[in-house]
């Protein structure tokens, strides 16, 4: 693996930050060279957001650019949309099958793409899984991170176990057990 | 050395701060450099605390300065505008413990009202700037930036931008080192800038920044890699790394002093060099400087002054190239928005439903402009939502305001609100002030304030009384309400701006994302008494969306309970129920 290039986008207070926090973890631990860059403030209520993990043996530029992400981990089916076009020819997504509907939609001034996952199959390799029904069924929605997170973990690289390791010291103490169980849910799939 | 961890910038500046043996800081929360303090006030050898204002906090730092230890203020760049005051004679002042300033600049505008530069303040300032480009630097600049202003008498700024601030890069700590205490000694030829005293420091201010404009040349914190003579790079901060990102083999000048600027150095470089770019994000500062000493280099016309800069339009720019594969899919806008539960939206939607303006000020309040509310008519500055509206009344006379009234939040009303009321007061107006009382300083991400009863380090203290505090400064009506209560609130709008009399209310009810927050209540809608109205959706929550068939869905997980919804609902549709 020479170097990997993942955006984490969502809505704000989707919890986009902790997920890349994991990945930037993860990837530090194994010897490689990180660099994540956030947004907070202002643009964190309930707007579109998007965090940037890089790795590889040296990294200078702490942001993904149009064209170069290898991953895009979305956490919403719009945004997934919204930011398609960051990926690399060959590039993945990973996109939760949920819809948010933006307020410029509840006004009525635009309106929710349809299809949106089958469209963006048409040209790219797409894994979507419904991780707020996971998350449901194991008893606590706040896990639905965990979820997505498992099942891009599979993409990134890294064993299950390295992953499990900093999932376990990221999330607070009294949710271990629940998330590592989000996690597997999500790496088997 | 130890383990190498991951560090936000934020937090490398704390730790660096911490390690160089820093003993007071004082700031006012500011994106994006708040995660400054926050994180400064885990170390419990530095006592650190939130100022009502950056004007104060940098009084606080140089207080501690002139006591003899080393001190720290922090600020975004708008907030050296509150602290300018201070910082233009502070340069005159100079030091006794070391002082830095740390100023967030916000190129990309992520969460500002303006992209000024902090370096063309501190050019006219005559205080040195120091800029890192990753965590690591950013620790290690800011104890260099120590030894500068104690060796050269002076308060030095650390310049940081959101990409610095709030991107993760890797770290290794070190120890902290205890720095003896100064002893005080009065001087009141260096510290009372009577005009006697002045006149001499300002000679003093110029010898010290042509000194370090030739010792500069020396900083390690400078560096120079000569590689491809062909093409070469002047730059500094994050940019380099977009230099470095794009154009691995080019030379590179990387300054870490930033002013005065390195001239022989820089001389140096440009000598060396066929083609030299200077790379710097928002104002071409140092660009212009470089064509006054007579060299030809590009910079601006290539390069633009506004938002952040990125390889791609390095790449774009010099070599006409980008990297897109795809096209742009067309997606629609979202926004930042009021969260399910605010109690800002309760207080806006009543002055929608009254057709009231709000001259408006510095917070999440300031989405009150966008539809569906759109209740805010102007957002200057930190304080100016009262002012704004004093303006009006003074322009327009008293009737005009009538449909008027400011907005403005608790921790912004104590950061500068208050010098505006004391004027409105004095000066016999007869306007309406809204206190978005929320308990806390919330765009920011949640810091205790002077009226939370909390400081930065979560000791317990005196909660100023705003109720208390309006009427000391001459308001006799001011009233308190729930800002979830719109039946009060409405009616005591109502009667307040059509009266004579200066008036403030204290809309209260603490932020949803407050820590401790409880809902024990959430709320759905009985399609069958939904009478596709749209009522509920005048008010703009996230948690209610407009399904197929008319009526509307709340999402569960979304919503907080706060019940607004069902206030407005006149057909019985929506249950506010236990969770």
């Amino acid at each position: 693996m020479k170097e990997l290039n993942i955006m984490v986008v969502g809505v704000g207070g989707q919890g986009t930050l902790l997920t890349s926090r994991i990945i930037g973890k993860t990837a530090l631990k194994a010897g490689f060279d990180v660099k994540l860059s956030e947004v907070h403030g202002m643009a964190q209520r309930g707007g579109s957001v998007v965090t940037f993990v890089r790795f590889g043996e040296k990294v200078n530029e702490p942001v993904v650019e149009e064209g170069s992400a290898d991953i895009i981990i979305s956490f919403e089916r719009l945004e997934a949309l919204r930011y398609s076009h960051f990926l690399k020819k060959d590039g993945i997504m990973i996109v939760n099958d949920c819809r948010i509907d933006p307020m410029t939609v509840v006004v009525g001034a635009s309106s929710y793409p349809e299809n949106i996952i089958e469209e963006l199959k048409k040209e790219h390799t797409v894994y979507s899984i419904d991780g707020g029904a996971i998350a449901k069924e194991l008893g606590n929605s706040k896990v639905l991170n965990s979820v997505v997170l498992g099942l891009s973990a599979k993409h990134i690289g890294f064993t299950k176990e390295e992953w499990l390791e900093i999932v376990k010291t990221t999330v607070p103490a009294k949710t271990i057990e629940i998330n590592e169980k989000a996690f597997m849910r999500g790496y088997e799939c | 050395m130890s383990d190498k961890i991951i560090m936000l910038g934020n937090e490398a500046i704390a730790r660096g701060a911490y390690e160089a043996g820093v003993k007071v800081s004082s700031a006012y929360p500011g994106t994006p450099s708040t995660e400054i303090s926050e994180n400064l006030a885990k170390y419990q050898e530095v006592y650190t605390e939130w100022a009502p204002n950056e004007k104060v906090a940098l009084e606080v730092a140089f207080g501690a300065s002139f006591a003899g230890v080393r001190s720290l203020a922090c600020m975004k760049h708008v907030g050296l505008n509150v602290a300018s005051d201070p910082l233009y004679t502070f340069s005159y002042t100079g030091v006794n413990g070391g002082n830095v300033i740390v100023v967030a600049d916000d190129p990309g505008l992520a969460s500002s009202q303006n992209e000024q530069d902090t370096r063309m303040i501190a050019r006219a300032a005559h205080v040195p700037v120091i800029e890192p480009s990753d965590s690591m630097e950013a620790k290690e600049f800011i104890k260099f930036a120590y030894q500068i202003s104690e060796k050269y008498d002076t308060p030095v700024i650390l310049r940081t931008t959101t990409k610095l601030s709030h991107s993760q890069s890797i770290v290794e700590l070190c120890d902290r080192k205890e720095v003896e205490d100064k002893p005080y000694e009065r001087q009141v030829r260096k510290y009372v800038m009577m005009p006697a005293s002045a006149i001499g420091r300002h000679v003093v201010v110029e010898e010290r920044d042509n000194k370090l404009a030739l010792d500069g040349c020396d900083f390690p914190i400078n560096k120079m890699e000569i590689n491809d003579k062909k093409i070469g790079f002047i730059t500094a901060g994050v940019a380099y790394q977009y230099v470095k990102e794009v154009c691995p083999n080019a030379s590179v000048l990387k300054l870490g002093l930033v002013n005065p600027l390195p001239k022989k150095l820089i001389e140096q470089f440009i000598q060396q060099v066929d083609t030299v770019y200077v790379f710097e994000e928002l104002e071409p500062v140092i660009e212009e400087q470089v064509r006054a000493w007579g060299y030809e280099v590009k910079g601006k016309e290539l390069f633009t002054r506004q938002g952040e800069y990125s390889a791609s339009l390095l790449k774009k720019a010099i070599f006409g190239q980008n990297d897109i594969v795809f096209d742009k899919k067309d997606a629609p806008n979202r926004p930042p928005i009021l969260c399910p539960g605010c109690p800002h939206r309760s207080v806006f939607s009543v002055l929608n439903k009254l057709k009231i303006h709000a001259a408006g000020d510095i917070g999440c309040y300031t989405l009150g402009a966008v539809a569906p509310l759109g209740v805010i008519d102007s957002t200057l500055c930190m304080g100016a939502s009262i002012s704004t509206l004093h303006g009006i009344e003074k322009a327009r006379g008293k009737d005009f305001i009538k449909n008027w009234v400011a907005v403005i939040g608790d921790s912004t009303f104590l950061h500068t609100g208050i010098n505006s009321l004391i004027n409105l007061a004095y000066n016999k107006a007869t306007g309406t002030v809204i206190i978005l009382d929320n308990r806390t300083t919330g765009m920011t991400g949640h810091q205790e304030h002077a009226a939370t009863g909390k400081t930065l380090k979560g000791e317990p203290t005196n909660a100023i009384d705003l109720e208390v505090l309006c009427k000391a400064v001459g308001v006799n009506n001011v009233v308190t309400i729930d800002a979830f209560d719109i039946v009060t609130l409405e009616k005591t709008i109502k009667a307040s701006v059509n009266g004579d009399e200066l008036t403030v209310i204290i809309a209260k009810a603490p932020c949803a994302l407050l820590k401790g927050q409880k809902f024990p209540y959430v709320c759905n809608c009985d399609e069958s008494n939904c009478k596709k109205c749209g009522m509920c959706l005048k008010i703009g929550c996230p948690a209610i969306t407009k399904q197929e068939n008319g009526t509307i869905k709340i999402d569960e997980t979304m919503c907080n309970g706060c019940g607004l919804c069902k206030s407005y609902c006149k057909f019985n549709a929506i249950n506010k129920v236990e969770r």
